[in-house]
């Protein structure tokens, strides 16, 4: 165990000096592109805004299964099915045919090439389950359809989401997606998010609805209430002229007539003809523009808006206009966003914590280097300076593959500071015990390595267990601390095998006839 | 070093044990743990005072006013530095935080400084609340398994019977003094499974090599010789780490506090165990040669 062969020796030199360089840049500033990463601060550190949102998506397969069943209405009247009490209930579609229809109606919904209910066959199953009892069908989301609706109004939520964050310019934001119906969202440097919070509560679904003249309209009227005041409201056709997703673009502007704050908007060509139309024929109606099912305002169309542009006015500041300009611009969410957790750190608490972070782990490394001075001497020292390799090789790995060290990981690197001897000592401890019995020094170091290498490797991977588990069970902050905790006993098993064991052997050859070496 | 017999008081210590981990089971069910708000919901806001004219009572009223429920007002380290925990209210609109501090500006000093604020909603908690109970249940069951694998089953008992007792005992100081129980002590708790099998498994390994080169040693013998063996090695290793976790202790800062603190507990109940926990019951199952011997066999 004690032998190393020069090859080996320069090979563990490289890869120390390699992975401490990378410990230097985080202090260091170096032009290479490699050399540059830095270790990322997690939010506790770095101060900023931690928020969980989850996509509500039911509003989202009502509407679906709303537009499935008109589809299938259609598709029937077409392949002159007989149907009968086609409702919804519950998001399942509910039917009757007859016998003559019956096959037909499997072969349409059933079939493997169905266009209706497409089958996946990866997953062994069709966009909808099929239940058929006599002459009853029901219709109802297959779980794997349901997956996959969820996952695309996921997708749209978090593009929408990112344009949002973007529009706000904040720095370097982290979004991700969290199973299949939440988004994280981490705004790092974000000490106040009562902005952003406000900006992804809403759906911003934006609509030019006419004000109802008439009793009776042929698309229903409805009762809509004003936005920030519940007692006034109008009742509101419920025929849409356009929507937000005509705009191309929105922004905040003064009227120069009205000194009032607005927001101008540029439409679409469709969007374009079908407003030009309405406001041509409108001439002295009422025309809402509600958005999120609240009335903003109002206005009575004096004449045609035939250029593509409009503007909305309403009571906004100059604050407001800009933040609904941004929502148009980025478009609506498909589903109402809830915020589940929030965690907000202040700037100065995450400097604190990494002063206090830093101090602790000074004084714990000198506690732990002193005391192990003072027990082993000369062996002490071999055993601190692969203590101090050990914290670049962590810190240099942590680096390399740019982890986000958090308070916790901290707690870990100082942890590891602690346990990382102990390697170190069992081999000692095993040395003392056979340089009892045996005379000649070479071959009780040897022997001591390799009697307490089973012991070191079973006590070592209890902890990397633990450590493993916390990674993939915990989040944030603690899943920093199982990383550092895990890479330490790493770097800690290759530094007391490979640094303390080279500089173990070279100090024992030379020093063999020495009477008491440890 | 002198020899010594630990072996004398593996009885007595058994039955302290025993009435231990009754003791704090009794406290985990009658008093339960004291969740934060990363396990109960709430919100949770730490605070820094600049105005000496405002006291803790004039926080503690300001917030009471707001028609809060669960309202708690504690000072958090600093003289200036207090954290307020309460439920969060059931319908919240997206600035009702905000709504909250502009509040307490105008009630008290517009130089408060809003250090942290943690909102956690009623699903999040209980789902980290169920990952953090699976973490150690899977924790634990993953160190019986590693155990079984490499020694025999008598050894894998008496293992997880060493950390159950650090566990528990853990958990029951933090229910007796009504400790935090928040994420990162699930984070300690499992850091207090690997350290305590680490320690136990050297003693364990070393009873196994004894038990290899002596025949005609009984266990009960065999176990104090071996703790003798690694007892260097057991207080040197405890003592570095409690020199590491103590320096976070006092110098971490407020946030890591509960965390070292049952670290510490962990590491004092976990060098405990593997000796008067982990022998024990090997003698108690009456642990021989014939047993590692037959575990050898098979590996051939």
């Amino acid at each position: 165990m004690l032998y190393f062969s020069k090859i080996k020796i320069i090979l563990i030199l490289i890869i120390s000096l390699v992975i401490s360089y990378f410990t230097l840049s985080n202090f260091v500033k170096f032009d290479d592109e490699i050399f540059k990463r830095k270790i990322n601060l997690g939010l506790d550190l770095l101060g900023g805004s931690y928020l969980l949102l989850e996509v509500d998506n039911n509003p989202v397969i009502t509407q679906k299964i709303q537009s499935k069943s008109l589809e299938l209405k259609k598709l029937m009247k077409e392949e002159d099915i007989f149907f009968n009490n086609l409702v919804l209930i519950n998001n399942e579609i509910t039917f009757s045919t007859d016998d003559k229809s019956k096959e037909s109606l499997i072969k349409l919904l059933d079939d493997d090439d169905s266009e209706f209910n497409p089958y996946y066959p990866n997953f062994k199953s069709h966009e909808f389950d099929i239940f058929i009892e006599n002459n009853n069908i029901v219709l109802k989301y297959s779980d794997y359809g349901l997956v996959l609706l969820k996952n695309s109004s996921l997708d749209q939520a978090i593009e929408i989401v990112r344009r949002r964050v973007d529009e706000l310019g904040t720095n370097e934001p982290n979004i991700v997606k969290r199973g299949n119906n939440r988004i994280l969202v981490e705004l790092p440097g974000l000490d106040d998010p009562a902005r952003i919070k406000n900006l992804l509560g809403k759906t911003a679904n934006l609509t030019f609805q006419f004000v109802s003249q008439k009793k009776e309209e042929t698309f229903g009227t409805e009762k809509i209430k004003y936005d920030g005041d519940d007692s006034k409201d109008e009742i509101i056709s419920k025929r849409i002229i356009i929507s937000g997703e005509n705009l191309t673009d929105a922004k905040p502007s003064m009227n120069n007539q009205t000194n009032e704050t607005v927001v101008v908007f540029n439409l679409d060509r469709v969007g374009a003809k079908k407003f030009a139309k309405a406001t041509t024929t409108g001439v002295g109606k009422q025309l809402a523009i509600i958005l999120d099912n609240k009335i903003i305002s109002a206005p009575t169309i004096s004449e045609a808006i035939v250029g593509g542009s409009g503007q909305i006015t309403g009571n906004f500041t100059f604050q407001t206009a800009t933040d609904l300009a941004l929502l148009l611009r980025s478009g609506a969410l498909p589903a109402p966003l809830e915020i589940i957790e929030e965690r907000t750190v202040g700037p100065d608490l995450g400097k604190d914590s990494i002063k206090a972070g830093v101090i602790s782990l000074i004084i714990g490394f000198t506690l732990v280097i002193s005391f192990m001075i003072y027990k082993y001497k000369i062996f002490g020292f071999i055993a601190n300076f692969t203590l101090i390799v050990n914290l670049f090789l962590l810190i240099g790995i942590l680096t390399l593959f740019q982890a986000t060290l958090t308070l916790p990981g901290i707690a870990g690197i100082i942890l590891t500071v602690g346990m990382a001897v102990d390697a170190n000592v069992l081999i000692f401890e095993r040395i003392k015990e056979e340089l009892k019995d045996e005379n000649n020094k070479l071959i009780a170091f040897d022997s001591g390595y390799t009697k307490s290498r089973t012991t070191i490797l079973d006590a070592n991977v209890t902890t990397l267990i633990a450590a493993t588990i916390l990674f993939f069970m915990g989040s944030g902050p603690v899943k920093g601390f199982s990383i550092t905790l895990g890479v330490g006993i790493l770097t800690t098993l290759f530094s007391v095998y490979f640094i303390a064991r080279i500089l173990t052997s070279l100090y024992v050859v030379k020093n063999k006839e020495k009477e008491k070496l440890i | 070093m002198k020899h010594l017999y630990f072996n004398k008081y593996f009885k007595s210590a058994s039955i302290l044990s025993t009435v231990l981990i009754i003791i704090s089971i009794a406290f985990l069910i009658i008093k339960g743990l004291n969740f934060g708000v990363d396990f109960k919901g709430g919100t949770l806001i730490e605070l820094r005072n600049n105005d000496n004219n405002i006291s803790i009572s004039n926080i503690r009223d300001s917030f009471n006013q707001m028609n809060l429920k669960g309202v708690t007002v504690k000072q958090f380290g600093n003289d200036t530095d207090y954290i307020i925990k309460f439920q969060s209210p059931e319908v919240q609109s997206s600035t009702y935080i905000n709504n909250l501090k502009s509040s307490l500006k105008n009630n008290l000093s517009a130089s408060l400084e809003f250090r942290r604020v943690e909102n956690v909603g009623p699903k999040v908690s209980s789902e980290l609340l169920r990952s953090g109970v699976i973490a150690i249940s899977l924790s634990l069951f993953a160190m019986l398994l590693y155990i079984w694998i490499r020694f025999e089953w008598q050894f894998s008992l008496g293992a997880i019977v060493a950390l159950f007792h650090d566990v528990i005992l853990t958990l029951g100081i933090f229910s007796v003094f009504s400790l935090e129980i928040n994420l990162s002590i699930v984070a300690a708790v499992l850091t207090i499974v690997g350290y305590s099998m680490n320690d136990t498994v050297v003693i364990y390994d070393r009873v196994r090599d004894n038990l290899r080169r002596y025949v005609n040693i009984k266990i009960f013998e065999l176990s104090n010789t071996s703790i003798n063996e690694t007892l260097s090695r057991t207080i040197i290793t405890s003592l570095t780490t409690l020199l590491a976790l103590l320096s976070i202790y006092l110098f971490g800062g407020e946030i890591l506090k509960g965390f070292s603190f049952a670290m510490i507990l962990g590491v004092i109940f976990g060098t405990y165990s593997s000796i008067y926990i982990a022998c024990p019951v090997l003698v108690s199952l009456n642990v021989s040669q014939k047993t590692i011997l037959r575990e050898d066999k098979d590996k051939n």
